[in-house]
């Protein structure tokens, strides 16, 4: 029997029971698109996570308190408090570091005539510009160093919030109200492109004294953040941010009380966080190709039950046990490609409209539809076998005798 | 002339529980080329079961069977397979074609195992010969009672078989269609097919040339059959014989 003829025969007995042979695809057109739109929407969502912090800013490094290693065994959590003192020290002993200011972060409440935006404040010194890379401005300037060192109530808008307060009417000179305290507008960052929870675009930037005095109460740093002057010396940079810290910040066991992140390392873990989610989505999704699958099996039981003259009559003129059995599996193979490639186009079509929701960018990705097909047909194999094993072996008396 | 089926001493049980059935108990007897066998006897007397077994379908449990020469009694299921596809056409009291596939098609089937290059060809000669040219891309449920079995019977014809086993094929048809059925039995049998029918009526078995007797398994009787019926003859007698369709090539010869 030729490859082509086997194909006809497995084609006809699929249109032959059209609608049954539809819904028994459709368990497979359901597994394999949400495999695919899956697949899309976690590799969609990583790759948005790294975008985001690639436009942070670049040769970047981030120390935050290491509350991992000291609160509870330590009974307190004052000496892990990052403090002024330890920007002067950084300033003082490693002369990579390009700029570098401390920041304190707080939710807030801006509010301009009759508009509001719930938002983040982000107290920072000016070279946050530089560090973070928001030098471009829609309109106005930065606050500057005089600002900072008088704690005026100056604040610089992102995007967003802009956008939400000022429906793109000029802003500089304006007083919005933040937390019930009046600020001038001075600047507005251009857009960035940002999203989710860090999102560049939707923060209110003040001068970090402002921040600390007026606004929130604080004496302490939530992060220090600092741009090194070369990226190839990136990692001494670390090393020295690392080893100054080390003097005045490390535990009664000699720990570090802080923590000195890297771009890279972020992006890594990231990865490694969106990786699981993408493991988890696709698993979710496997199980509905799981049932797809196992539908296949059943409809080739009864079709090899319904068909038991059929196959006697093939055997009594000729058919071998190969024959029949390949005849069987192609059936429910073809079954599942054909239902994975309408899942494929489906799960395509609909991560367009779930990227949208979510606000990802739409990810297909080449290498899970390929895998998507392969699996189709991993799963045509693997749920007809038995079926058409079942077939293969009828004895040809027997089957012709069958009611 | 060279015998095509060859058996001695062949049996066959079937075990259903403890109990034993001798369905065939040493049965001999040999079928040579050219001949038209009629297999007799009253229910139960294992017609059918020897019928499965010298058409290859079924294993005996003793004894030796030669079919055209070779040993099957020892053959595995792929070669019986190649054997039947080869040697054999079935013809079946159900006709056992296809559903919802053409004339053409299923009388193409056994050429599509055997791997036949030209089989659209082949399986339209075939048609042609039963007289069912004009029909070949009808289905099944468009076909008469009698057409669809001379669409089985092309089926069983277009490998060029050495033997054709029919097991009660006029069992489902009336006696005009079964008559025209037999003619074209009759007409193969002329052109040099061996035949072997299983038949339940005697009317039936007097078209053959010779009858075997069953009767709890053994052969009980084996003799020609001296008054011989022409099913064309019986034909051209039926009062609505201009109604018949099919006009044996026989006939029109004569
Ligand atoms: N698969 C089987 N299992 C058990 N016994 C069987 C089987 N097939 C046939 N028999 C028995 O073997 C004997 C012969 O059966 P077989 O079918 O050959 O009879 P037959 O002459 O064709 O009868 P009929 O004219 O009714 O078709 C019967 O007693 C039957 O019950
Ligand atoms: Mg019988």
């Amino acid at each position: 029997m030729r490859p082509w003829d086997s194909l006809e025969s497995a084609l006809r007995a699929i249109a032959s029971n059209k609608l049954r042979s539809m819904l028994t695809m459709l368990g497979v057109v359901i597994g394999v698109g949400s495999v695919i739109c899956m697949v899309g929407i976690g590799e969609g969502t990583k790759r948005k996570s790294i975008e985001n912090i690639e436009i942070m800013g670049s040769n970047m490094l981030l120390v935050f308190p290491n509350w991992r290693r000291g609160g509870m065994s330590m009974g307190s959590e004052a000496g892990m408090q990052l403090r002024d003192d330890d920007i002067a020290a950084l300033k003082r002993e490693v002369p990579l570091i390009k700029e570098i200011t401390g920041s304190v972060r707080r939710n807030g409440m801006a509010k301009f005539r009759s508009n509001t935006h719930s938002t983040q404040v982000y107290g920072a010194e000016p070279q946050v510009k530089y560090i973070r890379n928001m030098v471009k401005m829609v309109e106005g300037e930065w606050y500057d160093e005089e600002d900072e060192a008088l704690a005026r109530q100056v604040a610089v808008l992102g995007f967003t919030v802009w956008d939400e307060l000022f429906h793109g009417e000029n802003a500089v000179g304006s007083t919005v109200r933040i937390n019930g305290q009046n600020f001038e507008v001075v600047g507005v960052v251009d857009y960035k492109g940002g999203s989710g929870m860090w999102n560049p675009d939707d923060q209110i930037y003040i001068p970090l004294k402002t921040a600390k005095t007026r606004l929130m109460g604080k004496t302490t740093l939530d992060m220090i953040q600092l741009q090194a002057s070369r990226t190839d010396l990136m990692a001494i940079t670390q090393q020295q941010v690392e080893d100054t810290l080390m003097k005045s910040r490390k535990s009664a066991m000699g720990e570090p009380l802080f923590r000195v992140m890297n771009q890279g390392e972020m992006i890594e873990q990231i990865q490694t966080q969106t990786r699981l989610l993408s493991i988890l989505l696709a698993g979710i999704a496997s199980v509905s190709l799981l049932v797809g699958g196992i539908g296949i099996m059943n409809i080739m039981l009864v079709s090899v039950t319904e068909r038991t003259r059929e196959i006697g009559l093939r055997k009594a003129i000729g058919a071998k046990r190969g024959t029949i059995l390949s005849q069987f599996l192609l059936e429910s193979v073809v079954m599942c490609l054909v239902g994975g490639i309408l899942g494929i186009l489906i799960g395509s079509a609909s991560i367009f409209y779930i990227a949208g929701l979510f606000q990802v960018p739409p990810e297909i990705n080449t290498a899970g539809v390929v895998t998507a097909f392969g699996f189709s047909a991993m799963v045509g194999l693997f749920f007809g076998i038995y079926p058409a094993m079942r077939a293969s072996r009828l004895q040809p008396i027997e089957a012709l005798r069958h009611e | 002339m060279k015998p095509i089926i060859e058996v001695r001493d062949l049996a066959k049980d079937y075990t259903m529980g403890d109990m034993i059935v001798h369905a065939l108990r040493d049965v001999s007897l040999t079928i040579s080329e050219g001949e038209f066998v009629a297999v007799m006897g009253p229910s139960g007397s294992g017609k059918s079961t020897f019928m499965n077994v010298v058409g290859c379908l079924d294993r005996p449990t003793r004894g030796q069977f030669l079919l055209h020469g070779q040993d099957v009694a020892n053959m595995n299921d792929n070669e019986l397979a190649d054997i039947r596809n080869k040697y054999i056409g079935f013809v079946f009291q159900q006709f056992n074609l296809l559903p919802r596939t053409s004339a053409l098609k299923n009388v193409e089937l056994p050429l599509i195992y055997a791997g036949t290059r030209n089989r659209h060809e082949v399986a339209a000669k075939a048609l042609e010969r039963v007289g069912l040219g004009q029909r070949m891309h009808h289905k099944p449920n468009e076909l008469s009672g009698g057409q669809q079995q001379r669409v089985a019977i092309a089926r069983a014809i277009v490998t060029d078989p050495v033997v054709i086993f029919g097991d009660e094929p006029t069992g489902n048809l009336d006696s005009r269609t079964s008559e025209e059925i037999m003619a074209l039995f009759q007409e193969l049998n002329e052109q040099g097919k061996t035949i072997v029918l299983v038949t339940h009526e005697e009317e039936i078995a007097h078209h053959c040339k010779r009858i075997v007797r069953f009767r709890d398994g053994r052969v009980v009787n084996d003799d020609p059959v001296h008054d011989r019926i022409r099913a064309t003859d019986v034909l051209a007698s039926m009062p609505d014989a201009d109604a018949v369709e099919y006009a044996p090539k026989t006939a029109a010869h004569a």
